[in-house]
């Protein structure tokens, strides 16, 4: 049993309990899952300046909060008592790929060879943290959630406006990895 | 004077759900520690994410370069799981435990799902992290990720502040 656990789950066996956040989150308490909400909930609370957009009540979305919290010690948890002894099984011609670029390291879930505090200043690393973290924050809200609140909240709830956004995510994201990711790797 | 409490209740209600599709619809008031138990959903999501590799930057590029059917697999999965228990939730009017109804609000479309979804797309495969897989790569211990967390609290703040001018 415990070495179930410490190898990594299946898609058959995740991607049902992730669906399954959907009607916990319902049933304890009417809230809809969607977690890119936070990261507005961080600027109401901490630099509203006065943005309509930010004036709201956030004490009635902590729960939100508490949800990414959770999140976060989730992810400790999982690396300190169910970690991966072996490196992620990827495919091989990726790993070729990447090769060409200088990123060997596949130990973690992050690719320590770009996304390091060592890496930060340098361009790739730069662009890879601080332009797409901006991207995803700008895009999500943008858009009006994220994976979580459109690709899986929405489109469970059949909403065809959270369609549109998961197929212009995935289109993004395509042009991205293709065509874009490797102009910056190689900088 | 009830009248005027009712609208501005219902203006603020408009500016939380203004470009979020999750919001609280939940009418009760609770006190802080009622919160936890959502604490402790996003426990179990944090582990999911981490044992499913889908918070792996690698992962990601294998969907957007179709190399791997894991993570449509995964979310996939998801949706049909979550679009069933929705669908059983409105058959049966499944309650909350607290007893009270459960609600769907429709989403309106407007532009932004394009333009902001092609960003949040390109965001997406560069980090390889949407926002949830940004908390548990933290706790992971990955801890330069809190500068793209910030990053992307930056992002929402800017989006806010230009709110106005963009498309829509």
């Amino acid at each position: 049993m415990l070495e179930i656990i410490k190898q990594p789950w299946p898609w058959y066996v995740a991607g049902p309990l992730i669906g399954l956040t959907v009607p916990a989150l319902l049933i304890l308490g009417n809230k809809s899952f969607g977690i890119s909400s936070s990261l507005r909930h961080v600027c109401a609370m901490c630099v509203p300046a006065k943005i309509p957009f930010f004036q709201y009540d956030w004490k009635k979305e902590l729960w939100n909060m508490f949800f990414v919290l959770g999140i976060f010690f989730g992810g400790m948890i999982a690396v300190t008592f169910m970690g991966n002894t072996e490196p992620v099984q990827l495919n091989p011609s990726l790993v070729k790929e990447l090769s060409i670029y200088g990123v060997t390291d596949f130990s973690s879930l992050v690719p320590v060879d770009l996304v390091s505090w060592d890496k930060l200043l340098m361009l790739p690393g730069f662009i890879m943290m601080v332009g797409g973290g901006f991207l995803v924050g700008f895009g999500a809200r943008y858009a009006g959630g994220c994976t979580s609140g459109h690709a899986i909240m929405g489109l469970a709830t059949l909403q065809w406006p959270s369609l549109v956004a998961t197929v212009c995510f995935m289109i993004g994201g395509f042009v991205m990895a293709n065509w874009i990711l490797p102009f910056i790797l190689m900088m | 004077m009830a009248n005027l409490v009712e609208q501005t209740a219902q203006s603020e209600h408009d500016i939380r759900a203004t470009d979020s599709i999750c919001i609280n619809e939940s009418q009760k008031q609770h006190k802080w520690y009622y919160n936890l138990k959502y604490l402790v959903v996003g426990l179990f999501f944090g582990v999911l994410f981490v044992k499913a590799e889908v918070i792996s930057w690698f992962r990601i590029q294998e969907m957007f370069r179709l190399q791997s059917f894991h993570m449509y697999g995964i979310i996939g999965s998801a949706v049909l799981v979550g679009m069933i228990s929705v669908w059983l939730i409105k058959r049966y009017r499944i309650k909350t435990i607290l007893g009270e109804a459960i609600t769907f609000t429709d989403k309106k479309f407007n532009k932004g799902q394009i333009y902001g979804g092609l960003i949040f797309g390109l965001g997406w495969g560069l980090t390889g992290a949407c926002p949830g897989p940004l908390f548990a790569q933290i706790g992971m211990g990955a801890t330069v990720v809190i500068v793209t967390l910030i990053s992307a609290v930056a992002g929402t703040w800017v989006y806010g502040r230009f709110r106005d001018q963009l498309p829509h």
